[in-house]
């Protein structure tokens, strides 16, 4: 059985991923899943120089998913270079580095870095709800996606996967602008911008007041929004948005997803990437499937 | 590194000891012989509505008979699902998280406010020295006779139905209490004025604290507390609870 997928020339030996930010760079999580057994370990978004992130509480559960307002807390560049590539170095697996940036320059140093690095993706967070600047106010209209897009094209070695937000009216449009602005991949979705509030303490559950709606409740707009875009442009699509076994991935798949990520499910199950793997395997040698890029796009 | 499991672990008791506040022994595999005290395990809703697994201090730690003990106090629709588990029943859980507190020698006040007090009777059980115990409640008191094998016990309650009226440091000022370190868990304004007074008398303390959790490994940064110097892993000025902590020297950290 053939597990590999293709994704901007880089291939993955399975079509499962980690979603940024749910992952840190795979060290805490190596404990409990060998990371060699995964496509990809997708790095949480990583800047130029050290961010600090939001206030706390930073997470809340809501009824079938989470909110989180992280506010892109991370170590900068420099650190990461040095500390997670080399960790990561260590893994049979496809290193995929998520930027964030508060202006399309921090996005362009960040890949301008990464550059002579031995990473082999590049994901480019434009929709971040959780901090003022840079992030969704990058991802939220079709000329600001093509032409940041088209900005870090400039500086990139590796493939750029376009990572967008649901929280737009037509994913489609973002899609094309992304592909318009050169990218190779475009993953989505990213969370959905929602608010928790406590009513015995008549407060915000989230000290940012809103935050990023993800989990198993927010899947079936993923797998809309990843049939939609998937139809709406050539570059593979990479699907995600509350996956929590392999059944939530091959949904996604079938519906145009060249390869999947996932996220907030590692928090319920440290070990669910390795269970998705096997259980897409499962599946297709019950479907007597014996290429996993058969059913990609499948359902029409 | 710590080593941390995850396990499947199975309910060998689970009672109300005072309102709201249930008594849970599990038994578990490797879980009980790794655990030191001040570290905590997240436990996991069966109910797949609720993704995130909670938090919870172990209380008491019996490595021969392979069971942790968890004191918990229904927050939430987590822990009230907690709370109807009875014996023989599954749990799933991970841990020992984070690290416990430093065993050091001497003579300690081990300082616990309300549902803070549960991970204080296992160092009190393990640390060697002057123990004096001091346990603040609003009112209702739990677990203070379990402490008494273990050094002096001092109580406080809010409401004065029995030891002193007020909270810890009354009692601290109204029996004299003297000693070199301290021990906290509890509310935030209890742990904020056992640091002041702890920089006042020159005392070491450690305080242990609390956050909103997602992962519980120190992947998602959901939990961090401001710190006094850059953290070396996180490179910023924050320190991940989960991780670093939950124990912290009341210096590295603002709180």
């Amino acid at each position: 059985m053939n597990m590999e997928v293709d994704i901007a020339g880089v291939t993955l030996k399975n079509p499962v991923m980690t979603a940024s930010g749910t992952f840190g760079s795979g060290e805490e999580f190596s404990e409990f899943v060998d990371l060699n057994k995964l496509g990809a370990v997708v790095t949480k978004g990583v800047a130029n120089v050290p961010w600090e992130g939001n206030p706390t509480p930073r997470v809340a559960e809501v009824y079938g998913g989470m909110l989180n307002a992280i506010g892109l807390q991370n170590p900068g560049i420099d650190v990461f270079v040095k500390r997670d590539i080399p960790f990561l170095k260590q893994f049979d697996t496809k290193i995929a580095v998520n930027v964030c940036g508060r202006s399309a320059a921090d996005y362009c140093e960040v890949v301008e870095r990464l550059s002579d690095e031995p990473v082999d993706l590049l994901e480019i967070n434009i929709s971040c709800p959780n901090v003022k600047e840079g992030g969704i106010a990058f991802g939220q209209s079709a000329k600001s996606v093509e032409e940041i897009t088209r900005e870090v094209k400039k500086y990139a070695v590796q493939p750029v996967i376009m990572k967008l937000s649901p929280n737009v009216t037509d994913i489609a449009v973002m899609a094309k602008a992304a592909e318009a602005g050169g990218a190779d991949a475009v993953s989505l979705i990213n969370t959905l911008t929602g608010m928790k509030i406590d009513i015995h303490r008549k407060a915000f559950a989230l000290a940012n007041k809103t935050g990023g709606l993800s989990g198993p409740a927010i899947h079936p707009v993923a797998v809309r929004m990843v049939y939609e875009a998937s139809h709406a442009v050539k570059v593979p699509v990479i699907g995600m948005g509350g996956i929590t076994d392999a059944e939530g991935a091959i949904e996604m798949m079938l519906a145009g997803a060249s390869a999947v990520s996932v996220g907030t499910a590692n928090f319920q199950d440290v070990t669910v990437t390795e269970a998705v793997v096997r259980g897409i395997e499962e599946y297709l040698l019950l479907q007597g499937v014996s290429d996993v890029k058969e059913i990609i796009g499948a359902v029409r | 590194m710590a080593e941390k499991r995850k396990e499947r672990g199975t309910v060998i008791c689970n009672n109300e000891i005072s309102k709201g506040i249930f008594d849970m022994w599990v038994s578990t595999t490797e879980i009980a012989c790794m655990a030191v005290p001040g570290q905590f395990v997240m436990l996991y809703c069966e109910d797949g509505s609720r993704l995130l697994p909670r938090p919870i201090s172990i209380c008491e730690i019996n490595p021969d008979g392979c069971a942790i003990r968890l004191v918990y106090r229904i927050a939430g629709k987590g822990t009230e699902e907690f709370s109807r588990l009875s014996e023989g029943m599954p749990l799933t859980l991970l841990g020992p998280l984070g690290n416990g507190f430093p065993k050091k020698e001497g003579a300690s006040f081990i300082i616990g406010g309300g549902i803070g007090i549960p991970p204080m009777l296992e160092l009190a059980k393990q640390l060697s020295g002057e123990k004096q115990i001091i346990l603040g409640f609003r009112d209702v008191q739990f677990l203070t006779e379990e402490f008494l094998p273990y050094g002096t016990v001092y109580i406080a309650t809010e409401d004065g139905s029995a030891g002193t009226k007020g909270n810890v440091l009354d009692v601290i000022q109204e029996n004299g209490l003297t000693a070199e370190r301290i021990y906290a868990c509890g509310p935030m304004p209890m742990l904020r004025a056992v640091k002041e007074y702890a920089a006042g008398h020159n005392m070491e303390c450690y305080v242990s604290l609390e956050e909103r959790m997602a992962c519980g490994i120190g992947a998602c940064l959901g939990c961090v507390c401001k710190s006094k110097e850059v953290d070396g892993h996180t490179n910023v000025k924050n320190k991940r609870i989960c991780k670093e902590g939950p124990v912290f020297l009341a210096g590295e950290v603002e709180f």
